[in-house]
């Protein structure tokens, strides 16, 4: 693996602060807390994805020894209900399940061991019912939900009538991806001397937790505190209330600790997955390849609650015509309601299955003219001054992106002799008989938004505090294991080179600092902290006495979409990337390698190459998952999969040789000059292995996840 | 239930343990938490531990035939150069992977063969990390190969 390290960086690279730990295993993951004279609950889930409740008998249950009390609806009142932008989903299942797993009961118990035992001695009565589990139908039959089938519909409207002499059609869809974080959901819950609660946990967002807890609660603010443990990982999957609330309630109830930890199997069921999508595209160019005019239809399965389908809908519409210069724009978005899990946010939110969309029918369209793909894009690309082909808002300061795709192609793709059986299409299974293998190189062009948009406010809190050679940092960004307190940290040190830097726990004492997504950290508690540590420096110091400054970093504003054509500007700024993979695909078994990926991001400014890389080759490990093998499969709404013997991720032998290009073209609308580097690695290199497995095949790819049946079936 | 002695990183440990209690859940329960169960079905290495001189995944071992044994976690098979290798390298992120990846990767680096880019892939191919896309955790180990390999001569 070559990286071209970027020019220059005042950073110098470093190793994170929480990184030694976690090696010699001494990092405590909120699995590790343990609390004295605790109690240990489990979750009892719907069996069905549609079901009317009839009865829960418990009486079983809490005959059991070491059983101390099941919960249920009848333990929360009615009205209060979680859900982190749109308050529709019960803490328990009240009078219907509508998804899988949905948790109807929470059993508290002297050991886990007993506590999932005694699961199975709770009687639930169930009247099945139809599961809606196909858009069509949802938007034919009566809805699952009281509040309506669609949760958010979104139509934008760009340009004249122009249609373009040449016109290629698409219908294109995608899978179900799990965020597979490593360690599962795991919290403990404790009653304070107040009559409060305190959680500590795994999030990506301490204070929208604190808000739903609150509402469920209905506890004021001072009285719900949270305090983020190590957070095995999260990738979206930790934005929305899993256990939370069944382990506060509990607590609250019984006066003692309660902790509960999901295995595998429910933590698939328990949390939001990355949204199905059902998309049609129509691209219209001239014979010379400029684009005229697209047409584009996206449909989401946003499962039964609404999660984050609202601005994931949002993302998916306004990246679905990718960084292209397009006079004519017409797209119409729905997220639905189904009985399949629900669904929400996961790296790339919406920009990935609309980068499948749009960078397939680019594909299509340079086919059938003759040009070579990466020609075409180079041609249509955004030029500073350009609207945005969706939103209109204007292109500037923004990445060079010729010189983007420039960079992406000038890095040679490494070629790997098959030394090893693994390295042959079927990988570790080893089913490969040889004779026909073809090879196929793919190009694709990401784009996405960092930091909210669409007017939602942001800000973000920072303290130091000085003490001796010491600062204090505190944020409560969560340290998902992306690297923001190593972010931090570098900041500090750079203003405060003579200095030691340490970090308070995240928590809710602290002020907001928002949510550990949409490649935001940097950006705004990057800009938060270096706003205190600029206050402290001006300072005068008295010499012995604690000094602190605190400052709050308010990005720049954005603005809902016009009502009636969804124009305007929604997004701060934007985030590219390139990709350019090599796939080796067994034709006549449908299985596929990808043998090698090059890619070149801008990432602004580098603060930590080595974790820039990593960002950039984990989310490749995640978009090489999400191209040919991950899927959580729910034929009527329940879960096939559930479990990583079926549902397969990446592994070191399938890992694709990768070569990266840094660019720097600093954002001047933070202090600092970053973007983020989250989200874009994830974004096009699905599309781009698409892309390159069609190349490869000749067959039509017009699904990701691609299944050997799509290669070795296909016309 | 019933308990069951063995020696957990050179001290002697009692662990609580029905016959049906994984080695991995018995010591957790015990507030061991040095490996860890990210699929507690063999399939993802986070509780991969040397138990008398084999490396295992705790979470398929039976405590009750552990007896005796001489189980060994990241606590004592970390050496400081593959340490240092991983935290250089961006083989870290979350880390919830990596105790794991710490015993696979120094059970491949004590075997007598000497590790390529391929053979390091194969012998990590057991273990699951979401977060690093592994080049980072190959390059380290093949960089701790090369030196011992050395420092040898
Ligand atoms: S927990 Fe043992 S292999 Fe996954
Ligand atoms: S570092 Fe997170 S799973 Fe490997």
């Amino acid at each position: 693996m070559t990286t071209h390290s970027p020019s220059s960086t005042r950073f110098g690279t470093v190793i994170r602060p929480d990184v030694p730990p976690k090696i010699a295993g001494e990092f405590e993951y909120s699995n590790d807390v343990r609390i004295p004279g605790m109690l240990f609950g489990a979750t009892k889930r719907s069996p069905h994805a549609h079901a009317r409740l009839v009865a829960i008998d418990t009486s079983k249950a809490l005959a059991m020894s070491g059983v101390h009390r099941v919960f249920t609806h009848e333990d929360v009142p009615e009205g209060r209900l979680l859900g982190h932008i749109t308050h529709d989903q019960p803490v328990f299942v009240l009078d219907v399940a509508r998804h899988e797993g949905e948790p109807v009961a929470f059993v508290v118990a002297d050991s886990q061991e007993r506590a999932w035992q005694a699961l199975e001695a709770i009687d639930v009565s169930w009247q099945p019912l139809e599961p809606v589990t196909t858009i069509e139908d949802a938007l034919t039959k009566d809805p699952i939900h009281p509040q309506g089938t669609l949760i958010r519909e979104l139509l934008i409207e760009r340009g004249d009538d122009a249609v373009g002499e040449v016109v290629v059609t698409g219908t294109w869809e995608t899978g179900r991806q799990d965020q597979l974080f490593l360690a599962p959901e795991s919290a403990v819950a404790y009653p304070s001397a107040d009559g409060g609660v305190t959680l500590i946990l795994a999030t990506q967002d301490l204070h929208t937790d604190q808000q739903q807890l609150c509402a469920v609660l209905n506890l004021p603010p001072e009285k719900v505190h949270l305090i983020n443990s190590g957070i095995g990982g999260a990738f979206g999957g930790r934005e929305d209330i899993t256990l939370q609330a069944h382990l506060a309630i509990a607590a609250l109830a019984l006066g003692k600790p309660v902790k509960t930890t999901y295995r595998r199997s429910e933590s698939f069921l328990a949390h939001p997955k990355r949204h199905p999508a059902f998309m049609r595209y129509r691209l219209g160019a001239k014979s010379d390849g400029t684009f005229v005019s697209l047409e584009v239809s996206i449909d989401l399965d946003g499962g039964p609650y609404a999660s984050t389908s609202g601005p994931v809908l949002g993302s998916a519409c306004y990246f679905s015509a990718g960084p292209y210069r397009i006079p004519r724009v017409r797209v119409h978005g729905r997220a639905v309601r189904t009985n399949n899990p629900v669904s929400g946010a996961m790296r790339g939110f919406g920009a990935v299955q609309a980068c499948f969309g749009i960078e397939s029918t680019i594909d299509l369209l340079a086919s059938k003219l003759g040009i070579d793909p990466v020609e075409i894009r180079r041609r249509n690309v955004l030029v500073e001054g350009d609207p945005f082909p969706t939103s209109g808002q204007r292109f500037e300061d923004q990445t060079d992106l010729r010189e983007l795709i420039d960079r992406c192609m000038a890095l040679e793709l490494p070629s790997s002799p098959a030394t090893l059986d693994l390295d042959l299409p079927g990988g570790t299974g080893r089913t490969l008989m040889g004779s026909a293998v073809s090879r196929g190189e793919g190009f694709a062009l990401g784009v996405k938004n960092h930091l909210y948009g669409e007017g939602v406010p942001e800000t973000s809190w920072a303290k130091l505090t000085r003490e001796g050679n010491t600062i204090i940092v505190e944020s409560s960004a969560s340290e998902c294991g992306q690297g923001i307190q190593g972010v931090l940290d570098r900041i500090v040190r750079t203003e405060f080179p003579e200095c030691e830097v340490r970090f308070a726990v995240p928590s809710t004492w602290m002020q907001y600092s928002g949510s550990s997504s949409a490649s935001r950290q940097s950006w705004m508690s990057g800009s938060a902290v270096l706003g205190a540590a600029q206050k402290l420096k001006s300072q005068t110091s008295s010499g012995d006495e604690p000094e602190s400054a605190e400052f709050e970093y308010r990005a720049p504003a954005t603005y809902r979409g016009d009502p009636t054509n969804g124009t305007g500007d929604i997004h701060v700024s934007y985030m590219f990337v390139a990709h350019r993979a090599r796939v080796e695909v067994d034709t006549e078994l449908g299985l596929i390698r990808v043998a090698a990926i090059s890619t070149a991001q801008d990432v602004g400014r580098v603060i930590n190459a080595t974790e820039i890389r990593g960002q950039i080759l984990g989310g490749i490990a995640q978009g090489v998952g999400f191209a040919i093998n991950e899927h959580l499969d729910t034929p009527s709404g329940l879960a096939a999969n559930n479990s990583l013997t079926d549902y397969l991720v990446p592994t070191a032998a399938d890992m694709p040789l990768v070569v990266i290009d840094v660019l720097e073209q600093p954002d001047p609308r933070n202090p600092l000059g970053i973007k983020g580097v989250g989200e874009p690695s994830a974004v096009s290199s699905t599309a781009a292995i698409a892309n390159a497995i069609r190349q490869a095949t000749g067959k039509p790819i017009t699904r990701v996840p691609v299944r050997p049946s799509d290669i070795a079936l296909a016309n | 239930m019933s308990s069951v002695r063995l020696r957990l990183d050179g001290s002697p440990v009692e662990l609580e343990a029905a016959s049906s209690t994984s080695l991995l859940r018995a010591l957790r329960d015990a507030g061991h938490t040095k490996a860890q169960g990210a699929c507690e079905q063999g399939e993802c290495g986070s509780c991969l531990v040397r138990i008398d001189g084999v490396v295992q995944n705790s979470c398929l071992v039976p405590a009750t035939i552990c007896e005796d044994a001489n189980v060994e976690t990241v606590a004592s098979l970390l050496n400081q150069d593959l340490a240092d290798a991983f935290a250089r390298h961006g083989a870290v992120q979350c880390g919830f992977c990596t105790p794991g990846f710490v015993v696979a990767a120094e059970a491949a680096l004590a075997s007598a063969e000497s590790l390529t880019y391929d053979t390091v892939r194969e012998r990590l191919a057991g273990n699951i990390c979401r977060c690093t896309g592994y080049h980072g955790i190959i390059e380290a180990v093949l960089e701790v190969s090369q030196r011992r390999r050395e420092a040898n001569q």
